[in-house]
């Protein structure tokens, strides 16, 4: 008997570490955070690991300009704040932040949409470092891309900063729509798929096998409030990032720790309830809808 | 015997697929409710400071020891789970482990992600492959506990009565071994 665990058949030891990594985030929450400050109150309420940045999403949109990986003094505050994974962002195909990153010993880099993309074709070999990335994805090709590339993680593109879980939810529903395509197709039409999906063939495989993504799938981009979170884990996200949500509220720390609640327990409506009852008011957020296309994050990447 | 794994926080599905393995259909516990009714649980990897959060919110880790105490639970701690089955070498440590394995761990012990390894460990003359994320790093163990492993001069699965510590990842190899170990664990006041 030779017993292959399903969610395990990752041949490089880096792979397997690093997925490794990402599957010990499972059922947590990452916050974004500007500071030490805010990283201490992150771990106090329970998150996950931290995503240190410059400006929260929300800001980002306010203020304009270039949005950049965040600066090193930051970072380095943020690691000596807190024994969590520190995570940090870092421009669409600016392989020169993330190596910065991996030298500063950041735990995950996140590709990010976020931030104004550096290279409006191509993104990072994710393949030539040894620390994992997380990529935003919009559809299963979109993710099998990222993976392809060598993203141990992927999360959704909601609108970041927006507190809007709108574009969110449609990713989560679309990959897991995709996702049920592809396991169920006849296994002589899986090349065909990978084609229209443009997307690496071996990975189409492995989906039509495994009947999920590889690597996990968290949700990401408009996550406000402690039923946001519980309703992306309810869609399937495996873990929640929040940006602005926590930040942005009334009271951060009641709302960190109610958002860590909520995505524990997220099938639960009586702790779902005593979570949101916990929160501090969310942000006030802007309807992702009515927002003009330019100004939209997700077409950011392909 | 009802086999349960945390599934509050952490890499706790690796985990039930394993024991699916094994022929052990184990059910994900996330409330004290479920909590009491299974005889083997299983604290999986995840981030110990999340978990041990969670556990005091929901009540659960003093269930967790008065039922371990009582006999009535057997019990594998994996990288994160094996740090709260464990002592602090600071015993001031906020919040207190849960403090049943005698034997102490130091968290985050070989450094960031990009210190993680996996390395081939021996386990009962056979080689076992030893995935590390983030782990920590047995510093001390008792009388009241007995190394199975070790890697480079450090224990990385030890035994006490009742429950198994490992600070790598067994669920994301392909050797069920340290799992069938588990399940061969009889509670610790039957172990008695």
């Amino acid at each position: 008997m030779n017993p292959t665990p399903a969610t395990l058949d990752a041949p490089q030891a880096e792979t397997q570490l690093n997925v490794g990594l990402a599957r010990m985030l499972c059922g947590g929450v990452i916050m974004d955070v500007t500071d030490a400050e805010q990283a201490r109150i992150a771990e106090g309420a329970g998150a996950v690991a931290v995503m240190a940045l410059e400006r929260v999403p929300s800001d980002i949109r306010k203020e304009g300009g270039v949005a950049r990986m965040a600066a090193i003094e930051k970072v380095l505050e943020i690691q000596a704040a807190v024994t969590i994974p520190v995570m940090a962002k870092a421009r669409i195909g600016h392989f020169v932040e993330a190596r910065v990153l991996e030298e500063l010993g950041v735990d995950f880099i996140d590709e990010s949409e976020v931030l104004t993309p550096a290279d409006s074709e191509h993104h990072i070999d994710k393949r030539a470092f040894r620390v994992p990335f997380v990529c935003g994805a919009t559809c299963l090709a979109e993710a099998l891309r990222r993976i392809g590339e060598g993203a141990a993680l992927i999360r959704t593109k909601g609108e970041a900063g927006t507190g809007d879980i709108v574009e969110a939810v449609r990713h989560l529903r679309l990959v897991n729509r995709e996702i049920r395509m592809v396991r169920s197709a006849p296994r002589e039409e899986l090349m065909a798929i990978a084609k229209e999906l443009r997307a690496p063939y071996e990975l189409v495989l492995k989906v039509h096998e495994l009947g999920r993504l590889p690597v996990p799938n968290f949700a990401a981009g408009g996550v406000a409030t402690p039923a946001d979170a519980a309703l992306a884990m309810a869609l399937g996200a495996e873990a929640v990032f929040v940006g602005s949500g926590i930040f942005k509220s009334a009271d951060p720390a009641r709302t960190a720790a109610a958002v860590v609640k909520a995505t524990a327990r997220w099938n639960e409506p009586g702790i779902v309830a005593q979570a949101c009852r916990e929160s501090g008011a969310p942000m006030r957020g802007q309807s992702a809808a009515a927002m003009p296309s330019e100004e939209r994050l997700a077409t950011r990447g392909w | 015997m009802q086999v349960g794994v945390l599934a509050l926080q952490g890499g706790f599905e690796p985990h039930v697929a394993m024991l699916s393995t094994l022929g052990v259909v184990a059910r994900e516990v996330r409330s004290p409710l479920a909590l009491r009714e299974v005889t083997h649980l299983v604290l999986p990897g995840g981030e110990s400071t999340t978990l041990h959060h969670l556990l005091e919110l929901f009540g659960m880790g003093e269930l967790i020891r008065e039922r371990y105490l009582a006999g009535e639970l057997a019990l594998l701690g994996t990288c994160a789970g094996a740090i709260l089955l464990g002592h602090a070498a600071d015993p001031r440590e906020r919040p207190p482990r849960l403090e049943l394995l005698d034997a102490q761990l130091e968290r985050n012990a070989y450094g960031r992600q990009r210190e993680s390894f996996s390395a081939p460990i021996e386990l009962d003359g056979q080689s076992l492959e030893g995935v590390f994320i983030r782990a920590p790093r047995f510093t001390h163990v008792g009388p009241n506990a007995r190394v199975l492993a070790a890697h480079a001069g450090s224990p990385v699965l030890v035994e006490g009565p009742g429950l198994l510590a490992a600070t790598f990842h067994p669920e994301l190899g392909r050797d069920p071994r340290v799992h069938r170990r588990f399940l061969e664990l009889r509670s610790a006041a039957a172990a008695r």
